[in-house]
């Protein structure tokens, strides 16, 4: 007869190893692209599957002749932070005043923010692509920049508005009487304190901006392609390019990946629109 | 109803500071918000407005200048196109299944995780919602030529290791292997949400129903699940949106192939309008698919908006 302590010991150790065997299957994947990313073609393609190989840098070290990976990645990192920058510019002071100076209408504003996200993008597909074509704004980092931010206002104006909401009132009283503009208040107060809060919304915007690929799809070609362009570039592949394949795929996802572990609570405060803390 | 019990509450919080504000100086609030109101503003109505139009003209690139007026033709066509039944099932399907993977699953796996402390509960975690931070091209190319390829695939060998013949699913099985991929990818999203919603379940009050002589099921159902009511609500509307437009993951795959086996809607309007060119039909099935997203959409903020703003 066990005593209690000891089945709950036994109950947590065999919880435990469930856990880690779902955790470890759901990210196979992941591991598996890794590894690839270090065998030679002839081993990435090998049958059965090999889990022990000689490992080489050769596709890390040839990225950059063999896929102008540099380009691609640059086009990611302007899009992804030339929108986040415009959206914060944006949803801060947006968030700041429905948060401070509440209206009658500031909820019914939130949820119509909200409302917008309902339309979906292949509703717009052809005016926006026809729009961009006649700006002459197709295949240009400016088009994409543009889409992204209006896409992503509303996630980011409801996530500062949460982390702006938590903010006593008074601290902001305080400054007013003291004689603090409204843009002395909001940067000389208002940013210092809600900095973490600020930090996960700009971390959440750019995770968005980097991954989204219907617009990135159907509006670049090359010159302003990001990565998931260049990603889906590989579906009409030419000969063996499994470890090819994997070596760029685990280059333009590592930087998101560890954004996102690193932020992986605050994410859900954005994510759910501030329904979950 | 609901408005107006909102309402109320609102508007009598608001009032005294809105006058109080007043005194002092005018309130800078219309002047902050109306940047972002007027952008998505814009954002909503122009596309849609002309997608509205271009629905009711003809309109293809191919035969420039025959822009006539045809009333409802582009959606009669649309409609009729053999692409729309398999199109509309396979969204159907793909949503529908994507959700109950996630949620079902997601619940079962935080609660896991939530049950016991055990060693490395913190990789586990970190492990569990990787996927859903890697980019949709990714792990569509990853699922296709490393897990799903029938030669040198991680499933034909499985496959092989217990005598079976190895499955081409993306030939075979193109819409079930797109919906695996899919939930490979949005049920970290839901353990993500689910998980943090959990741990700010009030732990005294676990261990007081369980000091009643709750069982770890009793508390599961009687607690746990009447808790993660709204974070489930959140997950299946942010989950709807997203999937209602699933693209990147058809393309480089399986092109909506055979057939129309794995076409979705969204796949679909993008065939008419970038493959077809055929402007005034695409628009004609985006109109759908907007009013498809909204009828999804007023049933889901009917049950959890007033959520959202009743907590703030």
């Amino acid at each position: 007869m066990l005593t209690l302590k000891q089945s709950r010991r036994l109950q947590s150790v065999v919880l435990g190893a469930l856990a880690w065997t779902v955790a470890l299957i759901l990210f196979f994947p992941i591991f598996w692209m890794i590894l690839t990313s270090f065998k030679t073609e002839i081993d990435a393609f090998a049958t059965p599957p090999q889990l022990i190989f000689h490992p080489t840098l050769e596709n890390y070290l040839h990225i950059q002749e063999r896929s102008d990976y540099f380009h691609f990645a640059w086009n990611s990192v302007a899009i992804a932070f030339g929108s986040t920058i415009i959206g914060m510019l944006l949803a801060v002071p947006a968030a700041y005043s429905m948060a401070f100076h509440e209206t009658r209408l500031t909820k019914q504003t939130l949820l119509w923010m909200l409302s917008t996200k309902m339309l979906p993008a292949v509703g717009v597909l052809m005016p926006i692509y026809l729009m961009t074509k006649s700006l002459g704004l197709l295949d240009t980092k400016l088009s994409l920049i543009i889409i992204y931010t209006l896409i992503n206002l509303p996630i980011m104006v409801w996530m500062v508005y949460t982390y702006f909401k938590d903010i006593p009132k008074d601290i902001l009283e305080a400054a007013r009487l003291d004689g603090a503009t409204t843009v002395q208040e909001i940067v000389r107060v208002l940013l210092p304190i809600s900095k973490g809060g600020l930090a996960s919304t700009v971390l959440l915007s750019l995770i968005l901006c980097w991954n989204e690929a219907f617009w990135s799809l159907n509006l670049t070609s090359s010159s302003a392609a990001p990565l998931t362009a260049l990603i889906a570039s590989y579906s009409s592949p030419e000969g063996l390019f499994w470890a090819k394949l994997s070596a760029v795929s685990t280059l333009a996802c590592a930087p998101i990946l560890i954004f996102g572990w690193i932020s992986q609570k605050q994410l859900v405060r954005g994510l759910s629109f501030g329904a979950v803390k | 109803m609901s408005t107006t019990t909102l309402k109320s509450p609102v508007s009598a919080q608001a009032q005294p500071r809105k006058h109080t504000a007043h005194k002092r100086r005018t309130s800078p609030g219309w002047f902050l918000v109306s940047p972002s109101v007027m952008l998505l503003l814009l954002w909503m109505i122009v596309p849609l407005g002309m997608t509205i139009y271009f629905s009711l003209i003809r309109y293809n690139l191919l035969y420039p200048g025959e822009n006539d007026f045809v009333g409802l033709e582009n959606f009669e066509y649309f409609v009729t196109d053999t692409g729309f039944t398999p199109g509309m099932t396979n969204t159907l399907l793909l949503v529908g299944s994507v959700l109950l993977i996630s949620v079902v699953l997601g619940v079962l796996i935080s609660a896991l995780l939530e049950a016991t402390n055990f060693w490395g509960r913190g990789i586990v975690r970190v492990l569990l919602i990787s996927p859903f931070f890697i980019m949709p091209t990714v792990s569509a190319l990853i699922w296709k030529n490393l897990i799903f390829h029938p030669v040198s695939g991680i499933l034909a060998a499985v496959w092989k290791f217990f005598g079976a013949q190895p499955v081409d699913w993306l030939a075979h099985f193109p819409l079930l292997s797109i919906i695996l991929i899919v939930s490979w990818q949005w049920l970290p999203f839901a353990i993500l949400i689910l998980m943090t919603a959990m741990q700010s379940l009030d732990q005294e009050q676990k261990e007081a129903a369980r000091l009643d002589g709750a069982g770890p099921l009793a508390i599961f159902w009687h607690l746990t699940l009447p808790h993660l009511a709204r974070p489930i609500a959140v997950v299946v509307m942010i989950e709807t949106i997203f999937l209602l437009s699933v693209f990147a993951e058809i393309f480089t795959t399986t092109s909506g192939g055979p057939g129309f086996a794995s076409t979705n809607l969204a796949y679909l309007i993008y065939n008419q309008a970038l493959l077809q060119f055929d402007v005034g039909m695409a628009s004609a099935g985006g109109l759908i698919a907007v009013v498809i997203a909204n009828i999804a959409a007023i049933i889901l903020v009917r049950m959890i908006g007033k959520n959202l703003t009743q907590q703030q």
